[in-house]
């Protein structure tokens, strides 16, 4: 169901999540301070933002556990303000703070889930015992999910979450606080869920996951989307890209410095010299042809493409230096 | 599936969960049961003579004091697993699964429907556990018919009930577990200041009102009459009163904490 209000040419793919207008404030303090969100059916969305961005709030505004102050918002075709329940009928949430039954065990938070969504005995029983062991958690399964560790508490929320099929999943910061293991491993999940064909609205402070998971990430910052797109086109909107040599040796490094073509930046301090680079093969030979003619030798180099935390500081910090010398490594 | 429906199977679904968590936990419950349990043999054995010289003027014998007493004690006990409820409810808000249950499409109430059964039948349980241990040291009622007794229970069954409604209200209201306790604490000293122990007008004076004018006192008189025969006079309707007065008060203070954004 398109709605009118907005400006999205993308009638032809349905839309999961429209907001419009998004507002919320606490006394003074202006949260989200009027965002748009469209996303499109069967696609994962990333909302990134440092703490205390909004982030949570949006999540827990569009899964209906708090009120918008303001905004039109329409999830799986249902308007928010209207009819709450259609929604939750259509959603999982998988909150940021693990919402298992701590006292109860992994199966019997299942069934629980399982009754909620009123399925039969037999369909329900099933239905847990295929998520738990999808999740691998058969073996904790009879044990109290409070004695869980955080990648297990979180495989169970998750499936908790989907025990009903819900189609649009919103998961707030779901690798906070994971091992990078456990990490990798929910990164599996989720590529999984969207392959299904179900929508997925994440929430993370973490670059490189949105990344590595979103269709289209909208940068939230101080309550404002500062920008939206694909990864790539985040990307393009700064330059960031150079190729970083440093030296041991004060005498090398003033050398090189002297030496080097306009457009490098120097880093006294560090003795390091950045060289702008667009990080393909045959730039980085001619530079390394380049720099062997001029006899001029690296204790080390290392190639820095332009990536989301460029981005990131870039739109989000004071400063707008996209690249800072103790960013380079990665 | 009906509204009404809907209400009704997710509530037991959420019954079946507390009733889980108390079976898995029970110190709590066995904690509240204990207090009555000490209170009545302490006042039966120890303090049992001194204050049987008090009642019906004087060289009573401990019999009658026992049976002076053991209504208030059964009232006690609701006022007890209530207040066990505002703690537990409390605990429950702080955790994330209720969240959960707030996105997802079931019963808004339930949650709190199924913490009142699950605590108004833990409540008569312990009634029933707390009257064997009366009756196993001496008390008998005299000659209360069936229906007597069936009013008694129906009777403990309402006040369990008002008094869960303001105990699951105390326990939304307060921010933790440590607050609702001393917030729910009212439930456990109303009944040292009403006719549980002494009658009303063996207090002093100036005490007499606020003794009176409270739910338990009618509540407890009521009982006795059930019981013991005596004269229950306009405390039944008292009694009954306050508790639909506190159940409706309850159930509508809960609902609207409960329907309040989360922080």
């Amino acid at each position: 169901m398109p709605t009118t209000t907005t400006t999205t040419t993308t009638e032809a793919t349905p839309l999961a999540i429209v907001a419009t207008g998004l507002r919320k404030a606490y006394g003074d303090k202006k949260v989200l301070d009027g965002i748009d969100l469209t996303v499109p059916q069967g696609t994962i969305f990333s909302l990134l933002g440092p703490n205390g961005a909004g982030k949570t709030t949006a999540v827990k505004i569009l899964s209906t556990l708090i009120t918008a102050d303001a905004g039109d918002i329409r999830v799986g075709g249902h308007d928010i303000a209207a009819d709450p329940q259609a929604v939750r009928a259509a959603i999982g949430v998988t909150g940021q703070f693990s919402a298992v039954d701590g006292l109860i065990t992994g199966e019997e938070n299942m069934l629980l889930m399982a009754e909620l969504h009123h399925l039969s005995r037999s369909e329900g029983r099933r239905t847990a015992a295929e998520l738990l062991e999808r999740f691998d958690l058969v073996e904790a399964a009879k044990k109290p999910a409070s004695t869980y560790s955080g990648g297990m508490k979180r495989r169970l929320d998750i499936a908790m979450t989907l025990v009903g099929g819900p189609r649009i999943i919103f998961l707030d910061e779901p690798t906070t606080g994971l091992d990078p293991r456990s990490r990798h491993n929910m990164w599996g999940i989720i590529r999984e869920l969207v392959s299904d064909g179900v929508t997925v609205f994440l929430t993370t402070q973490y670059l490189e996951e949105a990344d590595e998971l979103a269709d289209r990430i909208a940068v939230l910052n101080d309550g404002k989307i500062a920008a939206e797109g694909t990864a790539e086109e985040l990307k393009r909107l700064i330059p960031g890209g150079h190729i970083r040599l440093r030296f041991a040796d004060p005498a090398a490094y003033r050398h090189a410095a002297s030496a080097l073509r306009e457009g490098t930046t120097r880093d006294d301090e560090a003795l390091s010299v950045q060289i702008p680079s667009d990080g393909t093969q045959r730039e980085l030979r001619s530079i390394l042809d380049w720099l062997d003619t001029a006899n001029v030798e690296a204790d080390e180099l290392t190639v820095h493409t332009p990536d989301l935390d460029d981005v990131f500081f870039a739109l989000t910090g004071e400063t707008t230096v996209p690249h800072q010398p103790a960013e380079a490594l990665r | 599936m009906s509204s009404f429906a809907l209400a009704v199977r997710d509530s037991k679904t959420m019954l079946r969960r507390n009733l889980l968590h108390a079976r898995r936990y029970p110190s709590l419950t066995l904690n509240i049961l204990l207090m009555p349990i000490v209170l009545l043999l302490l006042f039966v054995y120890i303090f049992g003579d001194v204050m049987s010289a008090g009642i019906g003027g004087g060289g009573a014998d401990r019999a009658e004091y026992i049976a002076y007493l053991v209504p208030g004690i059964l009232l006690m006990t609701l006022g007890g697993t209530p207040a066990g409820t505002a703690v537990s409810v409390a605990m429950d808000m702080t955790e994330g699964i209720i969240a959960r249950f707030r996105t997802m499409a079931i019963h808004r109430g339930s949650v709190l429907i199924g913490h009142v059964l699950g605590s108004v039948l833990q409540a008569l349980i312990s009634v029933v556990l707390v009257g064997a241990v009366a009756v196993a040291i001496g008390f008998r009622s005299t000659d209360a018919t069936v229906l007597e007794w069936l009013a008694a229970f129906g009777l403990l069954a309402m006040v369990a009930t008002a008094f869960t409604w303001i105990a699951v209200g105390m326990g939304l209201a307060s921010p933790n577990a440590e607050a609702a306790s001393n917030m729910a604490m009212p439930l456990i000293i109303l009944p040292f200041i009403s006719s549980a122990f002494v009658p009303v007008d063996a207090m002093p004076g100036w005490f007499g009102p606020i003794a009176e004018y409270q739910p338990f006192t009618p509540a407890i008189e009521t009982l006795r009459g059930l019981l013991l025969g005596s004269e229950i006079g306009d405390n039944g309707w008292l009694a009954v009163a306050w508790c639909l007065g506190l159940t409706v008060l309850g159930y509508r203070w809960s609902t609207a904490l409960f329907n309040r954004d989360p922080k």
